[in-house]
C-alpha cells in the first residue's frame, strides 16, 4: 500500500491512471453543474435555499410539532426529520427487544418456541418490507369507523381512524423534557450503580417519579391529570391518537425488524461456548440467571456489530412510509419538490439528513462495542 | 470431542425437547396449540370456506364465505403482467421462464466457473430482452413503460445483478488498491451509498439525474433506475468481497509473483477464485436482499408486482378483497425469497462440511 506522500515512489503508469480517475471524476462534476445550471434556467428556477423561508400551503398526515399549512418550508422539513427519528427511534427499541424475545425462543430447547419462532421468522423476514406495511395499512382502515370502534374496556379504541388511548394531559414540552431527563438518568444510573439491576431499578423508579411529578406540576390549570378519548358526534374527542399510518409504519418496520434482529440473536447465543452456560448450571443458577448473566452479557459481543446494521437499516427502513402517506422525512421532501420545483436543494437536505443520523448511529454502535470489549482480547 | 453421546430413539428425542419439565411441557402444549388454531383457521378462510372461480363472485358477498380467490381467478393476468399487451402474454411468461432457468442453473455447481457464469447469464438475459422488446425477432415491439408485473420484477432483478456483480468486484479492487487515489474515490462511494436509503438513491435517479445530464446522455426512466439499484448493489456487494479478500493470506499472492505470474494472472487463477468461494454465501444473501427490495420501485413510478395488485383490487366491483390480492402478491416474493434463502443456507452447511 502506498500513502499520499509516495508519489515519487509510483511508476507513470499508475500515475497516469490516477490523474485519469481525478480526470473523470472532474468531469462528471463540471458538466453536471454546467448542464444543471442549463436545466434549471429553462425550467425558470433560481437555486439557492431562499425557498425555505417560504410557506408550503400544503398539509400532511403527521407531526410531533404545532403544524399550520402556513408553515415555511423550514420548519415542514424539520418535522418531517423528526417523525423519521422518532418512528425509527421507536422502531429500533421496540424491534430490538421483540428481536432478543424471538432470537431466544429460536435458541430454547423446547420444540414449541422453537418452531414458532422459527414460522415468525420465515413469515416476515421473507417478504418485502413495503408489502408488509402497505398490507397493515389496508386492514387498518377497513376496520369500522368511530362509532362502531373495538373497544377496550371503553378507555382503548381501534378504529379506522387509528388508535385512541387515555394520555397524561402534559404539554408536549413537558413530554420531552421527561423522557430527556429519564435519558439521562439511564446513563448516569449506567454508569454509577455498580449492577445491571441496581441501576436498571434506579432508572425504571426514577423515570416513574419524574413523570408523576410532571404530571402533577405541570398539568395545565383546569384538566384532569388524565384525558380519555370519548366519541363525541362522529368522532373522538380527547386522549391520545395514534393515526393509522403512524401505527402500520412502526408495526409493520418493527416485525420485519425483529425477524432479522432474532436472527442475529441466534447467531450470537449460539457462539457462546457451552461449557460456560454449564459451568452457570454446575453452580446452581437458574435458567433465566444462566441466560441474564451468562449467554447474555457473553453473547452481546458477537452481537452489537451486526444489531448495529439493523439499526442503521430500520432507520432507512422510515422512506416506506411514502407507500402509505406518512409524513416521513423522505415524503416531506419528495412532496416539497413537486410543489417547489427546488430538487436539487431539497435532495441535498435529505441526503445530509440520513448521512448525519447514521453517522450518529454508527458512532452510537462503536461506542457500545468500545464499552463491552473484553478487557485484553482482540483490540 | 469425546465419545458420542448414546443414541437415543425419536420419541426420547421428543420428550426431551418438548416435555423436560412440567413447565416446558405446558409451554409446549400451549404454542402448539396456538399453531395448529392459526394454522386451521388459515386453512378454513383460505381453502375450506374459499370461493375459487371469476363467475362464483357473486358468492364471496355471502357472510359464510371465506377467501374470495375469484379476483385471482379474473385479474391475474394484470397482477403478473402488468400492462404488457393481452396477445402477447406467452412473450412475457417465456421471458420470465429464461430468468428463472437462469437463476436455477447458476446454483448448479458445474455452472460455477466465470466462464460458464458469464455465457448462462448473457444468454438468459438476452433472451428475455429479445422476448420482451419483441424487436430483433420480428414480431411487434413493446416498449419498457409497458412492461410490468412480475417480467418487470424479475427483469430488474436480473439486470441490477448482472450489472452490480462486476461493478462491485471493481469497485472491491479499487478499495483495496495500492494507489490512494482510488482507494479514496472507491471508499468514499461506497460508504456513501451505503448510508443512504435505497429509496433515496432510486430517487435521485429518477428525479434529479434529468437535471444533471443533458438531454442526449439521460435515457430512459428504467434504465437510470437499473443503474442506480446496480451502483446501490455493487457497493454492498464490493463490502462483501471485501471480506471474501481478508480471508485470504497475502503470501499466496507472493507465491504467485515469485512463480513468475504478472500480478493481474496471480489475481485472476489465485486470489479471485477463493475470494468467490469464501464470498458465496454472504453474495447470496446481497443477492436475495436484491430481490425483496425491488419492491420498493413502486414508489419512483414502476408498475411492479405491487403496483400491478393495486391496480386489480383498484376498481368497482374488486375494492373488497385487497387481502386476497396481496396475499397472492406475498406468496409469489415468499416462494421466490424463501428458495432462494434455504439454497443459501445449503451451499453454507456444504462449505462447512468441506472445510472439515
Amino acid at each position: 500500500m502506498l500513502g499520499w506522500r509516495d508519489f515519487h515512489r509510483m511508476k507513470a503508469r499508475e500515475i497516469a491512471v490516477q490523474a485519469g480517475l481525478v480526470l473523470l471524476v472532474l468531469v462528471i462534476v463540471i458538466g453536471s453543474v454546467r448542464s444543471a445550471q442549463v436545466n434549471l434556467a429553462t425550467l425558470g428556477i433560481t437555486s439557492g435555499f431562499s425557498f425555505l423561508d417560504r410557506s408550503t400551503g400544503w398539509s400532511y398526515s403527521f407531526s410531533l410539532l404545532e403544524r399550520s399549512i402556513d408553515d415555511p418550508y423550514a420548519r415542514t422539513l424539520l418535522i418531517g426529520f423528526l417523525n423519521t427519528v422518532f418512528v425509527g427511534s421507536i422502531s429500533i427499541v421496540l424491534a430490538t427487544i421483540l428481536g432478543f424475545v424471538i432470537g431466544t425462543m429460536r435458541d430454547n430447547r423446547n420444540i414449541g418456541l422453537q418452531v414458532i419462532s422459527s414460522v415468525y421468522i420465515q413469515i416476515f423476514r421473507n417478504i418485502p418490507l413495503i408489502l408488509q406495511v402497505v398490507f397493515l395499512y389496508a386492514l387498518l382502515i377497513h376496520f369500522p369507523g368511530p362509532r362502531q370502534a373495538y373497544s377496550i374496556s371503553d378507555t382503548v379504541f381501534m378504529s379506522n381512524r387509528g388508535i385512541m388511548m387515555p394520555v397524561l394531559s402534559l404539554p408536549l414540552g413537558a413530554v420531552a423534557g421527561v423522557v430527556l431527563g429519564s435519558v439521562l438518568l439511564g446513563i448516569g444510573a449506567a454508569r454509577h450503580a455498580g449492577s445491571t439491576r441496581r441501576a436498571l431499578a434506579v432508572w425504571l423508579a426514577g423515570t416513574v417519579v419524574l413523570f408523576v411529578a410532571a404530571a402533577i406540576l405541570l398539568t395545565p390549570d383546569g384538566r384532569d391529570l388524565v384525558s380519555y378519548p370519548e366519541l363525541k358526534g362522529l368522532r373522538f374527542v380527547g386522549g391520545l391518537t395514534l393515526s393509522v399510518e403512524l401505527v402500520a409504519m412502526i408495526v409493520g418496520i418493527v416485525l420485519y425488524g425483529a425477524a432479522y434482529i432474532g436472527e442475529v440473536v441466534r447467531g450470537g447465543l449460539a457462539e457462546v461456548p457451552r461449557g460456560l452456560r454449564e459451568a452457570g448450571e454446575s453452580l446452581g443458577l437458574g435458567a433465566f440467571a444462566v441466560w441474564w448473566t451468562i449467554r447474555v452479557p457473553m453473547a452481546l459481543r458477537s452481537i452489537i456489530p451486526p444489531l448495529g446494521n439493523q439499526w442503521i437499516f430500520i432507520m432507512k427502513a422510515t422512506t416506506v412510509g411514502v407507500a402509505i402517506g406518512f409524513s416521513d422525512l423522505f415524503y416531506i421532501v419528495s412532496t416539497s419538490i413537486t410543489q417547489s420545483g427546488q430538487t436539487l436543494e431539497l435532495i441535498a437536505i435529505l441526503m445530509g439528513a440520513f448521512l448525519l443520523v447514521n453517522f450518529a448511529l454508527a458512532q452510537a454502535v462503536n461506542w457500545l462495542n468500545a464499552r463491552l470489549a473484553l478487557k485484553g482480547y482482540g483490540s | 470431542m469425546n465419545a458420542a453421546p448414546p443414541a437415543i430413539g425419536a420419541f426420547e428425542r421428543l420428550q426431551r425437547r418438548a416435555f423436560r419439565t412440567p413447565l416446558d411441557g405446558l409451554v409446549t402444549l400451549v404454542f402448539v396449540a396456538l399453531l395448529a388454531g392459526l394454522a386451521w383457521q388459515a386453512i378454513d378462510w383460505g381453502v375450506l370456506r374459499a370461493v375459487w372461480r371469476a363467475e362464483d363472485v357473486a358468492l364471496c358477498r355471502e357472510a359464510a364465505s371465506g377467501a374470495c380467490w375469484s379476483i385471482i381467478d379474473a385479474r391475474h393476468r394484470l397482477i403478473l403482467f402488468g400492462l404488457y399487451p393481452f396477445d402477447e402474454h406467452w412473450r412475457s411468461t417465456s421471458a420470465a421462464v429464461a430468468i428463472i432457468a437462469t437463476v436455477v442453473l447458476s446454483c448448479i455447481p458445474w455452472f460455477w466457473t466465470t466462464r460458464r457464469l458469464v455465457s448462462l447469464w448473457i444468454a438468459g438475459f438476452a433472451t428475455y430482452y429479445l422476448l420482451m422488446d419483441g424487436s430483433l425477432l420480428g414480431m411487434a415491439q413493446v416498449t419498457t413503460d409497458k412492461w410490468g408485473g412480475l417480467s418487470l420484477v424479475l427483469f430488474l432483478f436480473s439486470t441490477v445483478v448482472l450489472i452490480g456483480m462486476p461493478t462491485g468486484l471493481g469497485l472491491a479492487l479499487m478499495r483495496r488498491s495500492r494507489l490512494p487515489v482510488l482507494r479514496l474515490v472507491a471508499s468514499l462511494l461506497i460508504d456513501f451509498i451505503r448510508s443512504l436509503p435505497l429509496l433515496t438513491t432510486l430517487f435521485t435517479a429518477a428525479v434529479v439525474v434529468p437535471i444533471l445530464l443533458p438531454d442526449w446522455l439521460q435515457g430512459d426512466k428504467i434504465w437510470r433506475i437499473i443503474i442506480a439499484f446496480s451502483l446501490f448493489f455493487a457497493c454492498y456487494q464490493a463490502e462483501v468481497f471485501r471480506g471474501g479478500f481478508q480471508a485470504i493470506p497475502s503470501g499466496q499472492f507472493e507465491a504467485g509473483m515469485a512463480l513468475g505470474l504478472g500480478k493481474w494472472q496471480a489475481l485472476g487463477l489465485i486470489i479471485l477464485p477463493q475470494v468467490f468461494r469464501h464470498a458465496l454465501p454472504a453474495t447470496i444473501n446481497m443477492v436475495v436482499v436484491t430481490f425483496k427490495e425491488t419492491a420498493v420501485v413502486i414508489i419512483i413510478g414502476l408498475f411492479d408486482l405491487l403496483a400491478s395488485a393495486q391496480a386489480a383490487f383498484g376498481t368497482g366491483d374488486w375494492v373488497a378483497y385487497y387481502m386476497e390480492t396481496y396475499i397472492f402478491v406475498a406468496l409469489i416474493y415468499w416462494a421466490f425469497i424463501t428458495s432462494l434463502g434455504r439454497y443459501g443456507e445449503f451451499v453454507k452447511d456444504r462449505m462447512k462440511q468441506d472445510e472439515h
